[in-house]
């Protein structure tokens, strides 16, 4: 947990309030801090800054220096440093702070730049919010309200577009709706790295672009919606589902890979809609994968299981639980722990492992990151295994090891949290020979074959903390209630700890942090109370010898296997 | 896309004028026009890979700069100047008397496919307007009659 | 009092009987001796004389050549460009097409000289689209000048050297704007960029430092070297120096290009004497004296007020005609020298059709990345199209200056206040005719040019 050195600070001045930002800090952000509104829709801070949209025009000015002796030139009225006012406008989002800058955003200078702003981008704009997937989440209608005059004064035809465009597999363009602020098109080109979108044409009939032929098929074009300011880039999949005014929102993880991605996963009444990157400029700025925004569709998966069953039979959790603690005491006992588990799980599957004296063994997935947002490794928690102790070192490539023990007959019964042991490597003959006590999700070929099958919920049905690539571990809750026949895992996890005579260590998240504060070193000064929604970073040095399997990312240098392969 | 040996030639020489290849964008479009009377995709395509850069690179610059065009005009174009100095002495009479010449509408290949007539912003030769551009060469105080004359020369070439 | 006589300086040769636009000719002409003799002299003086002249750029803004010079970053390592501005687009100025196609290699010699005091190794000739003789002449006389070691490698036998490349543009008006022409250069849509940062003099062409000149202006430069900056001051007006070429168009009895030492001719002289007065049974109603973004005046309008003469203030109560044509006269009177266009309109033309046709001409032009000069110009061509081809409302005048007031000064680059100035200024010297368009359409003149 080492804070960076503590930077420059220059003072300004903003509405006749002091104000010190570190330097570099435009006047957009500038302001922000202190809590003025500047409005701006082609500004984002984490694109390069282009100043078209003109709506954050402020008024500027510098202390008054003589230009001969470069001395301070006083105001005898206020006694202060004189103000040099410049007579133009100025964009905040290219302005960035100097010592004694001064900016009004309040004058009538600057609330006829905005009038004006919006009044332009409102005459060619089709005004059809009633059926905007936009509405209620609209920069231009926030502003509109906000800035605007509030009436209209064109009268002549409006320039007509290209509706409904296909721009990929998942992005619909409406090109009547767009401002032309081209955030979408830097995105691509300074993030995605997939430089396909474009303006054609010019002046006010300039179009947003997909090049003919192409696709904005990459796995973030969904960022662009995200980022459009307007209804003109909208998400296929969400398009005309829900008023995003209806929806409640929840802080989650993406689980796809070892990035974890800071999420928000809106639902309505139980029933989740969509999930849009949270903002986090150490692990994902402002964005996330495509594919991390189709996860929620497992929820309410054909094949979720919804009711505890003892060999195929149907039955009641306390009997599954019985069932499974029988198996668990004859002894011969292997756990198949998992890096999809959150660090709650974990904890209580190692103390589950002790305490049954069984060797645990974990499944890795591993596959080519992309650079940006997925790593090499595919679990979102492998880390969070490391720090509880559940295991101490990385995953083989397979559960060969465990496969050869089954085969001995060493190993009799199989506690699998969370895995599909036939996925990952266990053959069909050697799931016959062992008792399987399955907990998961989703039916597979081990909840098939499993004597005892526990329910259990997805990542959006519960809460929990991952510690990602950086070692940073960051929290989730749940979005949704889970199916009526499943349980939270760490209800099972210490249900099974109960019956199989093991010390107790808690049953819900703030029962067991207590326990891992007490016992965990990495993580004895937390609770899950304590830990910020942007996550914490923990000291990896005593993990620094391993050979983790992650590249580089966005916000992670990666001196692992992928990166040595090159 | 074939392009003649001349062309591709001169494609690689003018590269060599800048430090930045993607400079040399406009100056292929040029020379491709030249050559083949038009943009097609396939020259886009082309320009893009031989210059290291996205299709969409070279797609956004033919759409915004008016000289590069993505279907095929008459044999001969005629470009008359709009704006200002050249309307006030009549270029909008020697427009419509180009069009009426060739039964044509603005900006389509004339029904015996001689030509397209064009309305141009500014030419840049206002002291002797009206101008019009007949291809590359400049045509000075073109009125509604030296019109007639010039669209007779272009009927006369035709018919050869 | 009867107009003085013309200065050529510029257009010494041009329209000269038998002078021919290849290297022989210049040559015969004194042609590459300014050259010559300057690279004897050290790059910092020549800056220096240029800086001495006052000259000031002739493409529009008026900015001063010398300074622009020495703003430039010479301590970045990087390489200096000098880009040549022959995008020559703004209406009612045809100056440097003559320049281009008589007298390539007077601008050559201009270039050169300036490239020389710059110490830039490679220059680019941003010549407009719509002239393709233009570019082919300019790229035969750089041929003839390189093979006679005018310029390219080991100039002159100096050791220093420069090469000049011919860069066509493809018919876009923003591409005159220095920042717009270098992202045009660099094969890029020419969105202007926003300054700061991107000062052309630090952050360039290709993110270099670079100087971007007028075809005009790099003439000029060859003349201050030839009779040194303070020789040159003495011509034309106190900051307001050298020659400068007027290209006059529209309803005069003599259009054409006049070059006169600055600020010593007025509007009255020009217009009435130079070009012969206004075409028979007319008179004057308008005249834009700067190219078509400048603000209009009209003719029996009067501009009063004190203004510097020497070192003591004088008051002046001008007409129209009594304006001499200079940068500061111009802006004083509230509009501007800008290109040197100047476009006469006489009493057959409608004010309402006219900015009808200017409007359509901008809002073509905006290049679209900014928002309010991209919706701004568009809503205005479509207001004054209405006007003239359908109703057109008594307040469509307060609504048109009213959104050009919403652009003027809150766009990225200068194409808002182009594009507003007309507008602004038709509105303020011919409102009534804007309120009273819509009645009098009916009797409109049979045969008066259509605009719009």
């Amino acid at each position: 947990m080492i804070q960076p050195a503590s930077p420059e600070l220059v003072t300004v001045n903003i509405d006749g309030r002091e104000i010190s930002v570190p330097k570099g800090t435009n006047v957009i952000e500038a302001a922000k801090r202190a809590t003025i509104d500047i409005p701006f829709y082609c500004y984002h801070p984490k694109l390069t800054v282009v100043g078209n949209c003109r709506m954050c025009l402020v008024e500027m000015g510098l202390p008054a220096v003589d230009p001969a002796t470069k001395a301070p030139v006083m105001d005898p009225a206020t006694g202060k440093q004189k103000i040099n006012w410049s007579p133009r406008p100025t964009i905040g989002c290219a302005t960035n702070v100097s010592p004694g800058l001064h900016i009004r955003t309040t004058s009538q200078m600057v609330k006829e730049c905005r009038e004006g702003v919006m009044e332009f981008l409102l005459i060619n704009h089709p005004l059809d919010c009633p059926i905007c997937d936009q509405a209620g989440e609209c920069k231009l209608q926030e502003q509109a309200t906000g800035y605007g005059r509030g009436y209209s004064r064109f009268i002549e035809e409006k320039n007509v577009k290209p509706k409904r465009t296909q721009l990929g597999p998942r992005v619909t363009l409406d090109d009547e709706r767009c401002i032309l602020c081209s955030r979408c098109i830097r995105f691509c080109k300074e993030i995605a790295k997939d430089d396909v979108l474009g303006f054609t044409d010019r002046g006010s009939y300039s179009t947003l672009t997909c090049y003919p032929g192409k696709k904005l098929e990459n796995n973030y074009s969904l960022n662009t919606v995200d980022i459009c300011p307007v209804g003109a880039l909208t998400s296929t999949d969400f398009r005309f589902k829900m008023r995003v005014w209806f929806l409640k929102q929840a802080t989650s993880i993406d689980t796809e890979s070892s990035v974890g991605a800071n999420t928000t996963v809106w639902s309505r009444e139980g029933v989740i809609y969509r999930i849009t990157p949270r903002e986090n400029d150490a692990v994902n700025d402002a964005w996330m994968s495509d594919s991390g925004r189709l996860l929620y569709k497992e929820v309410r998966a054909a094949n979720r299981l919804a009711a505890p069953a003892i060999s195929g039979a149907g039955s009641a959790m306390e009997f599954a639980v019985r069932a499974a603690a029988e198996l668990l005491r004859k002894g011969g006992v292997a756990v198949v722990g998992s890096g999809r588990s959150s660090v709650e799980e974990q904890f209580l599957t190692k103390k589950l492992a002790a305490a049954l004296g069984a060797r645990v063994h974990l499944v890795s997935r591993t596959a080519k990151g992309d650079g940006i947002l997925i790593s090499a490794d595919r679990n979102p928690n492998v880390r969070g295994a490391l720090v509880t102790g559940l295991v101490d070192a990385l995953p083989g490539a397979d559960l060969s090891g465990l496969g050869a023990a089954i085969d001995s007959g060493e190993v009799r019964a199989v506690l699998s949290v969370g895995e599909d042991l036939a996925a990952a490597g266990i053959g069909a003959a050697q799931l016959a020979k062992v008792a399987v006590v399955y907990m998961g999700t989703h039916a597979d070929a081990t909840s098939a074959a499993a004597r005892v099958v526990i329910p259990t919920l997805t990542v959006f049905e519960k809460h929990g903390t991952f510690v990602n690539q950086q070692f940073r571990i960051q929290r989730f809750a749940a979005a949704v209630p889970g199916p009526a026949g499943a349980q939270d895992d760490l209800l099972v996890l210490s249900a099974l700890a109960a019956a199989v005579g093991a010390p107790a260590a808690g049953a819900d998240v703030g029962s067991v942090w207590r326990a891992i504060a007490r016992e965990v070193p990495a993580l004895a000064a937390l609770s899950y109370a304590n830990i910020p929604d942007t996550g914490l970073l923990l000291d990896a040095g005593p993990w620094a010898g391993l050979a983790f399997a992650e590249g580089d990312s966005l916000h992670h240098k990666g001196a692992g296997r992928e990166a040595a392969r090159g | 896309m074939t392009l003649s040996e001349d062309t591709l030639r001169r494609i690689d020489e003018v590269i060599t004028h800048y430090p930045v290849k993607r400079s040399a964008a406009l100056p292929l479009l040029h020379l491709v026009q030249e050559e083949k009377g038009f943009i097609a995709p396939e020259a886009v395509a082309w320009i893009a890979q031989k210059l290291g850069l996205e299709p969409i690179n070279i797609h956004e610059l033919v759409t915004f700069y008016p000289m590069f065009r993505q279907k095929p005009i008459g044999r001969r174009h005629i470009k008359v100047c709009r704006t200002l100095s050249c309307a006030i002495m009549g270029g909008y009479r020697t427009c419509a008397e180009f069009q009426r010449q060739f039964g044509t509408e603005l900006g389509a290949v004339s029904p015996d496919g001689e030509v397209t007539v064009e309305f141009v912003e500014c030419l840049a030769s206002c002291g002797t307007a009206p101008v019009v551009m007949i291809d590359d060469e400049l045509h000075e105080k073109v009125g509604p009659e030296k019109a007639r004359e010039l669209s007779e020369r272009i009927k006369a070439e035709a018919k050869r | 009092m009867a107009a003085p006589e013309q200065k050529r300086m510029i257009f010494r040769h041009i329209d000269e009987p038998g002078y021919t636009n290849d290297l022989a000719c210049y040559q015969r002409n004194g042609g590459y001796e300014v050259m010559r003799k300057a690279f004897q002299r050290k790059p910092e003086e020549l800056i220096d004389e240029v800086k001495k002249s006052g000259l000031r750029g002739r493409g529009g803004a008026g900015f001063s050549c010398g300074l622009k010079f020495s703003l430039v970053d010479r301590k970045s390592g990087k390489p200096i460009y000098l880009v040549v501005n022959a995008d020559e687009s703004e209406p009612g100025t045809f100056k440097d097409r003559y320049i281009i196609h008589k007298d390539p290699h007077q601008l050559i010699e201009g270039i050169m000289i300036a490239c020389f005091a710059n110490k830039v190794e490679r220059t680019f000739i941003y010549i407009r689209g719509e002239f393709p003789d233009g570019a082919k002449i300019l790229e035969k006389a750089i041929a003839e000048a390189r093979a006679a070691g005018f310029c390219g490698p080991n100039t002159l036998g100096s050791g220093y050297g420069c090469e000049i490349y011919v860069h066509r543009g493809a018919g876009a008006y923003i591409c005159g704007e220095e920042t717009g022409l270098i992202e045009s250069l660099e094969g890029k849509r020419p969105y202007p960029r926003i300054k700061p940062p991107y000062y052309p003099a630090v952050l360039g062409l290709y993110q270099c430092p670079t100087i971007v000149n007028n075809v005009e202006t790099l003439c000029h430069v060859k003349h201050i070297a030839d009779m040194g900056g303070e020789a040159y001051a003495k011509i034309g007006t106190p900051n307001n120096t050298g020659t400068r070429i007027l290209c006059v168009s529209g309803h005069v009895q003599r259009p054409g290009y006049y070059e006169f030492e600055v600020g010593k001719v007025t509007m009255g002289q020009l217009l009435n004497e130079v070009c012969g007065g206004p075409l028979p049974g007319r008179t004057f109603k308008a005249v834009i004296p700067g190219g078509s973004s400048a603000k209009v005046l009209r003719f029996g309008e009067r501009f009063k007020g004190k203004r510097k003469a020497g070192a003591e203030m004088v008051e002046y109560d001008w007409g129209v005609e009594d304006i001499p044509m200079d940068f500061d006269s111009l802006a004083m009177i509230g509009s501007m020298g800008g290109s040197g266009g100047v476009i006469v309109m006489d009493d057959s033309v409608s004010m309402v059709e006219a900015l009808g046709n200017i409007n359509a001409f901008y809002s073509h032009e905006s290049c679209g990345q900014c928002t309010p000069c991209r919706e701004g110009s568009l809503w205005m061509k479509k207001i004054t199209a209405r006007m003239v081809h359908g109703e057109a409302r008594p307040e469509d005048g307060a609504l048109l200056k009213s959104v050009a007031d919403q652009i003027a000064g809150r766009t990225i680059c200068a194409f808002g206040e182009a594009c507003a100035w007309p507008t602004q200024s038709f509105i303020a010297k011919f409102g009534d005719e804007f309120k009273g368009y819509g009645a009098g359409k009916a009797q409109r003149p049979q045969g008066a040019a259509e605009l719009v």
